[in-house]
């Protein structure tokens, strides 16, 4: 078989296609996640804190810390991990403070965010960016 | 099957009344996130701490559930608030369905 320019053409769009697709995917999962969390309701941005390094050198162990006034609960992202979801914290009635802070693994420079449901109902997000230099999810 | 698994807490001893507290909690797991591969490129199996709860006197302060993206030897640091003596119980639970406890007294005064 013979390739023609057009042929080769064809093939090589085809190509750069297949290589686009992965990233939808992954947006989708993080906005499957953010709806699942807030039951399809309206997010706000602002009114969360992320306490996250701009640069992470190893993305094994990233300190990342979460506040929000008056939130019940608060969702972490990681947006560019092979699965999106990082941990729920849920505050009881004898949580001093709406915040949390933990360690998590980022597979590489991604977006950090966390979503907030608010004792009123409604919900509030922001996102930080972490440049990580070595990743953690195995790579 | 995680091996080694000690959890580790710090609680201040005493407070006063309504007094807001710092807990820092720390345990020894691998945490196995499911993505890696050994040598031979066999993934490994996933192995992680799903669920941690923190609660005083039978009253949550906080309740968290883990996902693999969190990091080896999970740490968790919140403020809690004491309105009288008592003990905190902190739980974690293990995917293969071992719990891990550790309790904690403190004293008002």
């Amino acid at each position: 078989m013979t390739l023609s320019r057009r042929d080769t053409l064809f093939l090589g769009a085809g190509a750069a296609l297949a290589a686009a697709l992965p990233m939808p995917a992954m947006a989708d999962a993080v906005a499957d996640a953010i709806s699942a969390f807030t039951g399809g309701a309206d997010v706000a941005e602002g009114g969360v804190t992320i306490d996250a390094p701009e640069i992470a050198e190893n993305g094994n162990t990233v300190p990342v810390g979460v506040s929000a006034e008056g939130a019940e609960s608060i969702m972490v992202l990681a947006t560019g991990n092979p699965t999106p979801a990082v941990a729920t914290f849920t505050f009881g009635a004898l949580a001093a403070s709406q915040s949390g802070s933990t360690r998590i693994r980022l597979a590489k420079t991604q977006d950090v965010i966390a979503v907030a449901k608010i004792a009123d109902g409604s919900f509030k997000q922001a996102s930080a960016t972490v440049k990580v230099t070595i990743g953690g999810c195995g790579g | 099957m995680a091996s080694g698994v000690k959890p580790r807490v710090k609680v201040p001893k005493s407070a006063s009344a309504g007094e807001a507290i710092t807990i820092k909690t720390l345990i020894s797991h691998p945490m196995e996130s499911g993505q890696r591969k050994d040598g031979d490129g066999n993934p490994i199996p996933r192995s992680i701490i799903n669920h941690f709860t923190c609660t005083f006197n039978g009253e949550t302060v906080i309740d968290v559930k883990m996902e693999p993206a969190i990091s080896t030897n999970p740490y968790f640091e919140f403020e809690a608030t004491v309105p009288e003596s008592g003990t905190f119980e902190f739980t974690w639970q293990d995917d293969d369905g071992s719990t891990y406890t550790e309790t904690k007294e403190i004293t008002v005064g």
